[in-house]
């Protein structure tokens, strides 16, 4: 239990480093990640840290037979830059000079850079010199962050951060409509390459952090689950750095507390976790959320249907109880969801009923007939501007009676000349203009 | 010569020195074979369908399977494997299509997402049960294919590599499946629409298709990894893609180009590292290379849209657009009385090109003998008189007509009958000559040339 609230509260040292390092790869990665999903890219970045394989191991190569110390950092990230940047180069080159798509390009340049670099691998382990940490990149091992590696994973991080957030205008045209922002004069091949560039950067920093393999899900799951949350693009960036950060911290923290589990993998699954929740949740887009929505819109267009049938029904008649029979020849809706339009009314004060006759309150009624009035001066309109038969006018106004606006209602009153009648009669049947419901004897 | 026969005979020399067994090696190669061909065989129609980076994640999907089936098989042969394989492949190409149809995701980012958390799924489950399941991630990506002649079981007698009847057996039923179903692929592989509408289940096929892949990627994990699958599925299909129009056409090209990386593979997995001084290297990643190569020759030289095919063939044409423009100004020049023969100073202020293409055309003119050269001037010959009485006639030709039926603008005709006068042949310049009956002059006053009848370059 000590050992856990040690862990948790950050007091060990390297736990810190580890998490604060993971926490800030996360961060980095959310933002950059809402770009390249956004310019439809999320697939780059896999092909890109795959291949930055080769470029490891033959800096690792050179820089032994030179002399120098092979697992020097820099070095070896120098290898991975320049090996990503020369895949980058490929898939565009492939993509535009030749007749193969964008997918083929990086699952292309996938698998052939990240062969030559386990063919490198294998060269490398036969050399002396201490090779053997050169395959947790592959995987990571953020267990065992130094110091120096977490500094420069901050640093990245940072930089990461600050360019995208500089150019954040200039990216948001570049994502969503590059003809225009080269119509604007924008540099859009530059913006290309500095945004590739970052993503590189970021893979680069997480070899180390994640692994090559699983780079990937830091730079699509965080900014794909803050999509569900947000329509506009400054949230949604400062939602993926925010969940990046948060898995990254979760998933080292995890990790930390139970050493059998590998760290990268962890992270990724609490991306994952992260992703499911917004997925299902998220207030704009989560899929219970939208499903709720339309369940709410559902039954105030079932209400609405209820209210005019109602209305309809007792229209011309002295006593103004409505038969349940008759309701349910109204329309074609089934027994069961009548049944409940009707208890959901009558909770709420619109409809009353007794002894399987329903009768409509005058709150209901006031409802009721601004309904029956907007449905029949649409009728009206599409009879007398629109010249569509009488008989198809009502399947019509059915459809957007719910979504008429106010304006729009005092437009179409103008136009038809309906003052005198406040509710113009049904087409459908012949008979005198309805007397308000307010006009009328009370019986 | 003699360098070429030194290369191939020290080629030959270390292929012996360095212990080309066929025992060990030649299963090895066929293996490598195997698997390249029945990736290759599936690979093209996920190319066809921009579906390249679904292998992908399928192949990186199938770890958590693989990893359920050893804890609960303990095994790594037999169904369990391949039953775990088909179930995940069905749910990453499920769960993709689901999340982005409902949660209206990006495709890529939802494929991403599915197979990016099943790997590391897996990874976990691996770590976890590292005790009971002797399964190395490692090996998982990257395979090894060098330990397969090792594992040998009793087939009808003859004794042979486990992986080499698994794989047999996978490529037999890649194979049956796309001779079988070729047309369904086929229309399914360019207009699911249509194949819908058609009357088969287009979605059918594509659950189908991921099951073989999810399949395949098992059957060749061991041998070459599972990363190393997405480069049999998607490099030789894609090179083959690049070679030919016809789909029948483009399935043998795989296949053999698969042959051919896997092959060419293993041989530079041997070779390659001896010429720096090293051991032998993986063969699955130099498969790939090798598989990569072949695709960047294609790129290049693929005949007809090659890079290097398209540049050359374009050089050749403003070469001879040049030649016609420097003929066309001689002939000019002496129609106008200027001179017989003119400074190649001049025609390069002229002609507005630079002085290395105007020497090439200068030469290669000599050489047609259309041109004769002498002190830093040139002029034309009888037979260059031909070509340049035929360029220019063909050139007012098309003003005159641009003019008369086009209803073209006086300044404009002469560039358009620029462009135009050197795709004109014989049989254009009779048409427009007949459409204006026989005009002599050209908008600007110059005479038309009269056609020669028997004009070699027409």
């Amino acid at each position: 239990m000590d050992e856990f609230l040690r862990v948790l509260l950050l007091q060990d040292y390297n736990t810190r480093i580890v998490v604060l390092g993971a926490a800030s790869l996360g961060c980095a990665a959310g933002v950059v990640g809402s770009f390249t999903l956004l310019r439809k890219r999320a697939l780059m970045g896999d092909a890109i840290s795959h291949a930055t394989l080769p470029g490891l191991a033959l800096a690792f190569i050179l820089s032994t037979w030179l002399g120098f110390d092979g697992k020097s950092l820099p070095l070896l990230m120098l290898g991975a830059t320049l090996s990503g940047l020369t895949g980058v180069g490929a898939i565009l080159i492939l993509r535009n000079t030749t007749r193969l798509k964008e997918d083929a390009a990086l699952g292309i340049v996938l698998s052939v850079f990240f062969g030559a670099g386990v063919a490198l691998l294998s060269i490398v382990q036969q050399m002396d010199g201490h090779a053997a940490g050169l395959e947790s990149y592959i995987f990571g091992k953020t267990a065992s962050m130094g110091r120096t590696d977490a500094t420069l994973i901050i640093v990245s991080a940072f930089v990461c951060i600050a360019t995208c957030f500089s150019l954040r205008k200039e990216l948001t045209l570049l994502c969503f409509d590059d003809g225009f922002a080269g119509s604007r004069g924008l540099p859009v091949i530059l913006l290309d390459f500095v945004l590739m560039a970052a993503v590189i950067l970021v893979s680069i920093v997480g070899l180390q952090a994640v692994g090559l393999v699983l780079m990937v899900a830091l730079l699509i799951i965080p900014a794909a689950a803050a999509r569900f949350w947000t329509e506009e693009l400054p949230r949604m960036m400062l939602i993926a750095a925010f969940l990046g950060g948060m898995c990254g911290l979760v998933g080292a923290t995890a990790s930390a507390l139970f050493p059998s589990l590998p760290s990268g993998a962890m992270i990724v699954l609490a991306c994952a976790a992260a992703f499911g929740c917004s997925f299902l949740f998220g207030r704009r887009r989560g899929v219970v959320v939208r499903q709720w929505r339309r369940l709410r819109l559902n039954r105030a267009v079932a209400r609405q249907h209820v209210l005019r049938a109602l209305f309809e029904l007792q229209e011309g008649r002295v006593e103004n109880h409505v038969e349940w029979k008759e309701m349910l020849d109204q329309r074609s809706w089934s027994k069961g969801s009548l049944r409940r339009t009707l208890d959901a009314a009558r909770r709420d004060g619109l409809v009353t009923e007794w002894q399987g006759n329903f009768q409509l309150t005058k709150k209901g009624m006031i409802e009721a007939e601004r309904l029956t009035r907007e449905h029949r001066l649409w009728e009206l309109y599409l009879i007398t501007h629109a010249d569509v038969a009488p008989a198809r006018v009502d399947r019509q106004a059915d459809r957007i009676e719910h979504v008429l606006e106010p304006e729009t209602v005092s437009e179409l009153r103008a136009m038809l000349d309906a003052e005198d009648a406040l509710l113009p009669p049904n087409p459908h049947q012949m008979r005198d203009a309805a007397v308000p419901f307010d006009q009328r004897e009370t019986q | 010569m003699e360098n070429v026969a030194q290369f191939a005979s020290s080629t030959v020399f270390s292929l012996a020195a360095l212990n080309w067994n066929w025992e060990l090696d030649g299963w090895i190669v066929a293996v490598a074979i195997l698997c390249s061909v029945a990736c290759s065989l599936l690979g093209n129609f996920l190319v066809l369908r921009k579906m390249s980076m679904l292998g992908d994640a399928i192949t990186h999907a199938v770890l958590p399977g693989l990893a359920i089936a050893f804890f609960v098989s303990h095994s790594r042969n037999g169904w369990p494997m391949f039953v775990g394989a088909v179930i995940v492949g069905i749910l990453t190409a499920f769960f993709s299509e689901w999340i982005r149809r409902v949660g209206n995701v990006d495709e890529g980012a939802s494929m991403g997402v599915v197979f990016t958390s099943l790997f590391a799924l897996g990874l976990v489950m691996i770590v976890q049960t590292a005790d009971t399941v002797d399964l190395d991630p490692g090996c998982v990506l990257y395979g090894a294919i060098e330990f397969t002649p090792l594992d040998r079981i009793a087939v009808f007698g003859w004794v042979v590599p486990r992986a080499f009847v698994t794989l047999s057996v996978v490529l037999l039923v890649n194979l049956a499946f796309v001779i079988l179903f070729f047309k369904e692929l086929r229309i399914s592989s360019f207009d699911a629409g249509l194949a819908t509408s058609s009357g088969f289940n287009a979605t059918l096929l594509h659950y189908a298709q991921m099951v073989l892949v999810a399949v395949t990627a098992v059957a060749c994990f061991e041998s070459v990894g599972s990363v190393l699958v997405v480069a049999m599925l998607v490099v030789p299909g894609a090179t083959a893609y690049l070679l030919t129009d016809r789909l029948s056409t483009m399935i043998w090209l795989s296949s053999i180009i698969a042959v051919l990386a896997a092959v060419g593979g293993h041989l530079s997995a041997i070779l390659v590292p001896s010429w720096f001084g090293f051991e032998s290297t993986t063969t699955a990643g130099m498969m790939a290379v090798c598989s990569g190569c072949l695709l960047m020759l294609a790129a290049l030289f693929a005949p007809g849209q090659g890079i290097v095919i398209r540049f050359v063939r374009q050089r050749l044409l403003s070469l001879q657009i040049l030649e016609d423009d420097i003929v066309a100004l001689l002939f000019k020049r002496e129609e106008r009385e200027e001179s017989q023969t003119t400074s190649e100073a001049d025609m390069l202020h002229w002609l507005l090109t630079n002085k290395w293409s105007q020497g090439i055309a200068l030469r290669r003119l000599v050489r047609k003998q259309q041109i004769s050269r002498a002190n830093g001037a040139a002029s034309l010959t009888e037979l260059g008189k031909l070509r340049a009485k035929a360029v220019v006639r063909s050139h007012r030709l098309w003003e005159q007509y641009l003019q008369e039926h086009a209803g073209l603008d006086k300044d404009r005709l002469h560039a358009k009958a620029e462009q135009f006068e050197h795709f004109t042949d014989q049989q254009l310049r009779n048409q427009l000559d007949q459409q204006m009956e026989a005009p002599t002059t050209d908008p600007h006053g110059s005479p038309i040339p009269a056609e020669d009848r028997d004009n070699p370059a027409s």
